[in-house]
């Protein structure tokens, strides 16, 4: 072996299969965060206390977003999925008692990426640390936003500017920060297959990377290369997902020497953090979450070639709601068992010299290759945000397909379904944590009062000046021509520091860039063939249609700023290939957009999903709305819906509610069918006394 | 034209009720009537279609007195030319004038499950609470690259209401063909680049439309050259009426203006009476062949007959009349 292949090992003796020291584990986090700073600051000081090493930042969708507490679209969403930060304060108190000279810290933070940042630099600040010793991530990957999470704010110019603008920035002032990690985890959750998953982070690098490079001078091009990180997803099938790290490895250190002229090893290095996969996990069942859990961590532990700088795991209970603190815990400590307990720390890479392995990484990079190649032909990764979302959209139909019809198993599921009742559920909150609604109206009160207290000629000032410099290259929408303008982060930090707020830095960039709204990617699914069920289910809208007069019509949207539009996109796929008409709205929308779509359109259902716990504000929101606009068709919920949250909104208005474990998409269609000819019939036998 | 008397209805009077009462909202300009009339006029439950005829009657130049006030607008262009940016950008315009505006977005469907995506709202800006706008997403129907019998129908029924009345549709080449039969002036829409208008045009597969429209002018040089090519191909063809407008929607945004203003110098220099009545009979014999056949059209001696006999007949009757009285003409 050693006369065809250089050996990489750190050991001298190949009797002695050991490293000569075990290697330090990957950096510990638990993704948290909820309500305010201050509850948030507890949970983080009590994680770091158990062990974790490193933070993880979870965001409300309002600071995702870019809007105040007190935004009409923040309604519902505030303190939900994540903590509310919308200045300077919040951010103090989110880091209060914690060394920022020390702690490494990690924000999922995109379109708003630039300003935490510069919160965050400002809380050094008033901690007495430089941004010099600054160390962690801003996940700052806009085009996964557009393709698969839907927390974008502005275009994609404007977007990529922004991504540019920190990067040149925090090579030369926050040296030890990454400045964008560039994520496959949410492609591979949007149903990406592993090919597409490592081909379209690598396209997604490389439309960064262009962009960097017209903004800062040739020679920092490998410090760049090497600031670049990924965050990476890892399923259940964990042999394939680890040659996939491979194969993403090979491919980057390619990139790097072909394509930018990195010769430097360290800078060549594939790193990545990793979140292991959530839509794998069942709310069937829940516990069986734990072993897939611990399986996927496998994946991106096991070799030593392509191991995990830093990893954060989900909780057992994410199909259901939002973890608690102990649900968290139990991650934490699954990690800790697998670093502290297991010896997969004291050896070289494992894999070394598998042939089984080497093939699977062989074909892997062969498909990633030839699919980076149509990215490329559409124009690179920004261009190619149509096509990349329609194929994943398909993608993901036919992974549902696959479970529905049990060729792919899915323990407690599709299969193995018979059960005892689970004691981990049975406590009055449902295994759940649910975040208290005062929450919102304390915020809305704290923001207003911060905005009363601050000088305000100051804001104006920063704010101003941040809108004069956004201007500059946006004259042309073009990056490249304006290598030499001012820099945004400059007046960012400064608007950081003098107080402005969250949604005042979004909206004064909102009115030089202009509102986007990314492509649904449903448009372009490919119809599907009308074969068994779906055959008999054609028959039956067809039916329905005559009845009605015209083809059963559907409205299908997402309200508040949840972007996680799978779900949505695939019962509007499965609708139309049932031969319904599909009105297809997307994401973040208010109740007042709703209400007047399904006026004008004259729909006869309207379909709603919601995944980010704001459903028992919305979705009352939504049919107050539609009600005073004279519309009666009933309403149908899906989303992340606690088993205690479905009678109150069923004594709302709705009329059916579907959570994870209703994983047959062409029997919910099937059931919206059957609940409209139900409505016909009656409206039929209704009608004579109308007339009379 | 005079008011003409009220046209004779065709059933009793509660069934009535439903239909002309629409149209008679329709007529007063009360723009929330708009999504019932679709509703009734996309149904095809035989007493829904009697209704239809009713509404249709109520808003017919005979009953108004002239023809609708409305601007009928065809918007049409291949997928991805920019034609839903450039109908925010339209519809802002418009509004800031003053005007009302109805949208019909055309989609195709899927041909083997017959159901489709109408995703075009989603990607049009604009406030949900004026009530000044209101758009419809339709199916394209069963004919290829048509328009449905209910968007030619709900055109002709919205522009008694509204300012302005656009029939978007997606494809180029045959598929403006019907929206020419329906609307006062047909825009195409090009994208920088794309050859495919100048050649369809060249080649006569396509009629010239009023306007042109290139869009993502801020590309510069090839935006330019596709507005010079496409100038000089209507040159060639002796028409010098078409103008060709370069807009932008990147800020700053440009051309909206120009092109506002060339869709309404069309339609003052239009004789509206002469299309509108030309797009009724057009209608009325698509619907009469659709609904009868061939074996029909032989029952009234033929394509040129028929049209014969469509040219003796009110000027002022709706589509639906017309399409009656070629039916009694064949019956007897």
């Amino acid at each position: 072996m050693g006369a065809t292949r250089p050996y990489n090992g750190c050991m001298d003796d190949i009797r002695n299969p050991r490293l000569p020291e075990r290697d330090r584990p990957w950096m510990m986090r638990t993704y948290a965060g909820h309500s305010t700073a201050k509850a948030s600051n507890e949970l983080y000081r009590r994680n770091l206390q158990k062990g974790q090493t490193g933070l993880s930042v979870a965001f409300d969708l309002p600071t995702q977003t870019g809007y105040d507490p007190d935004d009409e679209l923040a309604r519902g969403e505030v303190g939900k999925v994540g903590v509310p930060v919308s200045h300077r304060g919040d951010m103090a108190a989110l880091m209060d008692g914690i060394p920022l000279g020390e702690m490494n810290t990690s924000m999922t933070i995109n379109a708003t990426a630039a300003w935490l940042l510069a919160l965050y630099i400002v809380a050094a600040e008033e901690q007495g640390v430089s941004e010099k010793s600054l160390q962690g991530t801003t996940q700052n990957d806009i085009v996964k936003e557009f393709l698969a999470r839907g927390t974008y704010a502005f275009g994609p110019a404007p977007s990529l500017r922004l991504i540019a603008d920190m990067i040149a920035y925090t090579v030369e002032h926050v040296p030890k920060w990454n400045p964008i990690n560039i994520c496959s985890y949410h492609l591979q959750e949007a149903g990406a297959t592993p090919v597409q998953e490592i081909a379209y982070a690598m396209s997604n690098a490389i439309a960064v990377l262009d962009a960097v490079r017209e903004r800062v001078p040739e020679q920092l091009m490998g410090q760049v290369f090497g600031r670049i990180s990924f965050f990476v997803n890892a399923g259940v099938r964990f042999v394939e997902e680890h040659a996939k790290l491979r194969a993403m490895g090979i491919l980057w250190e390619e990139l790097g020497r072909e394509r930018y002229g990195v010769s430097d090893p360290k800078h060549l290095r594939f790193r990545y953090g990793v979140q292991v996969n959530s839509l794998g996990l069942t709310e069937a069942q829940p516990e069986n979450n734990v072993q897939r859990i611990v399986l996927e961590a496998l994946a991106v532990t096991l070799g030593r070639d392509a191991r995990a700088r830093a990893m954060q795991l989900p909780a057992w209970n994410e199909a259901l709601g939002l973890p608690r603190p102990w649900d968290q815990q139990w991650s934490l400590r699954i990690q800790q068992v697998l670093a502290y307990e297991t010896d997969i720390l004291e050896y070289p890479d494992i894999f070394e010299g598998s042939h089984v392995m080497d093939a699977l990484v062989a074909e892997l990079l062969e498909g990633a290759r030839a699919e980076m190649a149509v990215v490329a032909e559409h124009g690179g990764a920004v261009e190619a945000v149509p096509y990349m979302k329609g194929a994943l959209v398909d993608a993901h139909r036919e992974r549902i397909q696959r479970i529905e019809s049990g060729e792919q198993t899915v323990v407690g599921q599709n299969r193995f379904t018979e059960t005892e009742d689970s004691p981990l559920t049975a406590d009055g909150d449902g295994g759940i944590l649910v975040v208290d609604p005062a929450v919102e109206a304390e915020q809305i009160d704290a923001i207003r009062r911060w905005r009363s207290e601050r000088d305000q000629a100051a804001v104006d000032t920063a704010l101003t000046e941040l809108a004069r410099v956004a201007a500059l290259a946006s004259a042309t929408g073009d990056a490249a021509e304006n290598a030499d303008t001012e820099n945004l982060m400059i007046p960012t930090i400064a608007a950081a520091r003098a107080g402005a707020t969250t949604g005042e830095w979004a909206r004064a960039l909102r009115e030089v860039f202009g509102s986007y709204r990314a492509p649904t990617g449903v448009g372009e699914a490919a119809p599907a063939s009308g074969d068994g069920e779906l055959g008999e289910l054609r028959d039956r809208v067809a039916a329905l249609g005559e009845r009605l007069g015209r083809r059963p019509k559907i409205l299908v949207g997402k309200p508040g700023l949840d972007g996680h539009s799978n779900g949505a996109e695939q019962i509007a796929v499965r609708a139309r290939d049932a031969g319904m008409d599909v009105v297809y709205e997307g994401i973040r929308l208010t109740p007042a957009q709703i209400a007047a779509s399904a006026r004008q359109e004259g729909v006869h259902v309207i379909g709603l999903s919601i995944l980010s716990g704001s459903h028992r504000e919305l979705i009352p929101a939504v049919i107050d709305a539609l009600r005073d606009a004279g519309v009666s068709a009933p309403v149908i919920v899906g989303g992340i819906i606690p088993d205690q949250d479905v009678a109150p909104l069923r004594a709302a208005g709705v009329a059916a509610v579907y959570t994870p474990k209703d994983f047959d998409i062409t029997e919910i269609v099937s059931d919206i069918v059957a609940l409209l000819a139900a409505d016909a019939e009656q409206s039929r036998s209704d009608a004579p006394a109308t007339v009379a | 034209m005079s008011r003409a008397p009220r046209p004779p209805q065709p059933a009793g009077p509660e069934i009535d009720v439903v239909g002309a009462a629409i149209g008679a909202r329709l007529r007063a300009r009360d723009l929330s009537a708009a999504p019932d009339a679709l509703n009734l006029l996309e149904s095809t439950v035989p007493t829904d279609r009697e209704q239809s005829a009713a509404l249709l009657a109520e808003v017919s130049p005979a009953w108004l007195g002239q023809e609708a006030p409305g601007h009928i607008v065809g918007i049409t262009g291949p997928p991805g030319a920019g034609k839903s940016t450039l109908l925010s950008a339209l519809l802002r315009a418009w509004r800031q004038e003053g005007l009302s505006v109805a949208m019909l977005a055309v989609d195709p469907s899927s041909r083997r499950s017959g159901g489709s995506l109408l995703g075009d709202r989603a990607r049009i800006d604009f406030d949900p609470t004026d009530a000044g706008v209101f758009i419809r997403s339709t199916s394209a129907g069963t004919q290829l690259g048509g328009l449905s019998w209910a968007t030619r129908a709900a055109a002709q029924a919205l522009a008694a209401a509204f300012d302005v009345v656009v029939i978007e549709t997606v494809g180029v080449g045959q598929a403006e063909t019907d929206v020419a039969d329906v609307a006062d002036t047909i825009a195409v829409v090009v994208q920088p680049g794309s050859g495919d208008v100048l050649q369809f045009l060249k080649s006569g597969i396509m009629e010239i439309p009023d306007v042109l429209v290139v869009t993502k002018a801020d590309l510069g040089q090839v935006a330019v050259r596709t507005r010079r090519d496409l100038s000089a191909a209507l040159r060639s063809l002796g028409s010098r009426a078409t103008q060709v407008i370069a807009v932008s929607s990147l800020s700053p945004p440009q051309g909206v203006e120009e092109l506002v203003a060339a869709l309404q110098t069309h339609r003052e220099q239009l004789d509206l009476p002469q299309r509108r009545l030309h797009a009724r009979r057009a209608s009325a014999l698509a619907d009469y062949a659709r609904e009868h056949g061939e074996r029909g059209l032989s029952a009234l001696g033929g394509r040129r007959a028929a049209q014969a006999m469509l040219a003796a007949l009110d000027p002022g009757a709706d589509v639906p009349a017309l399409v009656a009285a070629l039916e009694r003409r064949a019956a007897n």
